[in-house]
């Protein structure tokens, strides 16, 4: 262990800067101040396709739209118990991302496991928004603790505690991994490369399955993602 | 007769324990593989793994904000009588599951997979899962709760006898590594293979393989035992860690169990039980005493059995 190199650690708002954004460097990592809402598909399909009103004024508000269901729930008096957050994976949210980036101002989209490089340079770089993933996966009562407050849930009854609006107020809530940079660049795409280039060694004597599938790709670096 | 408000009493307290302790098997499994791990950014990442258990414990909050689909796996003794039955068996389970979901809370992860609609307490058509197992001899019941979580990391194919060791670490392999990719596995995890069966119970017993033993349990066939080795070592030989970082740590153990398959064909699947492997078991016996563990101990001689009759000498009550 003792030669593991320690991350660069920064400490953000969840309204940030241009030039706070530009200095992120892919695998740095971010602890997050201010307010941050959750949205996903239903959230996506209430705003977007369904045209409703977002409850929240954005991106003054807040510029940072996490991909994530809490475990929480609403008590009787209306007020919030917040346990555990994790995310959810991103890349099934790609259909209505460049609108609601465009919507909603967000800089900062919080995940799982990131979008593509060409999702990053097609409408996050345009849009000036940075992807940043959660770590783990599962540090849910880690960031967790970084909830100061549960400060308004938006169309729960619409759409379910897990697809609702949360909007969470933050103290340096983290960790959280910079996955793409200001140009567009993918983490997961350098790793996946990095890793690839070990995997014919890798398979080396195993052998195909005797009966194929339909789609099948056998190229081992292909991120099967979209 | 084992009182029915005791059960459910039990079954609530599962719940919590399941969403908020790492299993201590699992514990000392990923600390072993933190210690080995040399990226930079997978070990970043099994630290901060280590952090959020402890957090967990002390917060007393889930570990992680994917609770995971809350089922039961139950198992008696040839004995165990119930208050009120089967049936009162099944509501108290129902019961303890939303109420936790509540409680604790937990994500309300159960929803119609047409309609969407979600109760908020992980109760609808078909969930929780129950599924029972017995045992010879003995007053008991075993309640055993996992959620595992993702919709990522699990995968069946039918193979066939020529496919072989090799068409097995294939689809092993393939499994591993799309599923790994950008951490969508979770893993490390604990893999679960597998085999044979009819294509359902290819399913359930890859499943249970990684679901109901705990890290470093080996099959008692030791030649599954000693392949189960050899893939754990091939998982952690891809150069993929946590997240899908460059790095070793990809499996904490693999656990492979068989079922008698048809003739023609080698039925395979593979499921992983991830960074947060949540799963807690309680013995409820006859006189009101419970006993809390974390090894459901699942897959006992009788389980494996492929005799036709089972002979319940003392020999193979022990094995209970």
């Amino acid at each position: 262990m003792g030669n593991i190199n320690r991350p660069r650690e920064v400490r953000l708002s969840t309204t940030p800067s241009k030039d706070e954004l530009s200095d992120l460097k892919l695998g740095d990592i971010v602890y997050l101040d201010g307010l941050m809402y959750t949205a996903r598909e239903g959230v996506y399909i209430r705003a977007l396709e369904e045209k409703a009103n977002i409850p929240m004024d954005l991106p003054s508000q807040s510029a940072t739209n996490f991909h994530c269901s809490p475990a929480a729930r609403i008590n009787p008096d209306g007020t919030f118990e917040m346990g555990a957050v994790t995310a959810t994976a991103s890349f099934r949210f790609a259909k209505w991302l460049p609108e609601w980036l465009e919507k909603s101002g967000a800089k900062l989209v919080i995940g799982k496991g990131g979008m593509r490089s060409k999702d990053y340079k097609e409408y996050f770089v345009p849009n000036g928004a940075i992807y940043l993933s959660t770590v783990g996966y599962g540090t849910g009562a880690l960031l967790g603790r970084g909830i100061e407050s549960v400060e308004s849930v938006h169309w729960n009854e619409e759409l379910g505690l897990a697809q609702a609006m949360w909007v969470i107020k933050c103290n340096k809530m983290g960790p959280f991994i910079v996955a793409s940079d200001s140009e567009g660049n993918c983490l997961f795409e350098r790793e996946n490369k990095r890793i690839s280039a070990n995997l014919d060694k890798v398979y080396e004597g195993t052998v195909p399955a005797t009966l194929k599938r339909f789609g099948e790709t056998d190229d081992k670096s292909d991120e099967l993602i979209g | 007769m084992i009182s029915i408000d005791l059960i459910q009493h039990t079954a609530e307290i599962l719940m919590d324990k399941a969403a908020i302790e790492i299993p201590e098997d699992y514990l000392d499994g990923l600390k072993s593989a933190a210690e080995v791990e040399d990226g930079d950014l997978s070990s970043f990442v099994l630290q901060a793994m280590l952090e959020n258990y402890e957090v967990a414990k002390e917060d007393r909050r889930a570990m992680c904000g994917d609770t995971g689909t809350p089922r039961w796996y139950v198992k008696m003794g040839n004995e165990t009588k119930i208050e009120g039955g089967p049936i009162a068996l099944e509501a108290a389970l129902r019961r303890a599951t939303a109420n936790a979901t509540n409680g604790v809370p937990l994500r309300p992860n159960r929803v119609h997979p047409l309609w969407r609609t979600d109760h908020d307490n992980n109760v609808g058509i078909g969930a929780p899962e129950i599924e029972y197992g017995y045992e010879p001899g003995g007053e008991w019941i075993d309640l055993i709760t996992v959620h595992k979580g993702g919709l990522f990391g699990t995968d069946y194919r039918m193979l066939f006898p020529s496919d072989g060791i090799q068409g097995i670490k294939r689809f092993y392999l393939d499994s591993l590594v799309s599923f790994g990719k950008r951490g969508l596995a979770c893993q490390p995890a604990i893999i679960g293979i597998g085999l044979g069966g009819c294509k359902d119970t290819c399913m359930v017993l890859g499943k249970r393989a990684a679901c109901l033993r705990t890290v470093g349990d080996r099959n008692t066939d030791p030649k599954i035992a000693e392949l189960e080795l050899e893939l754990k070592e091939l998982g952690n030989s891809i150069g993929m860690g946590a997240m899908g970082f460059v790095g070793k740590s990809m499996v904490i153990d693999t656990h492979i169990e068989v079922g008698y398959c048809h003739t023609g064909g080698m039925q395979m699947s593979v499921h992983a039980f991830c960074l947060s492997s949540r799963r807690a078991v309680a013995r409820i016996y006859e006189d009101g005493q419970v006993e809390y563990r974390t090894n459901p101990n699942w897959f006992t001689d009788y389980q494996r059995r492929e005799t036709v009759e089972w002979e319940t000498s003392t020999d193979h009550e022990k094995s209970a």
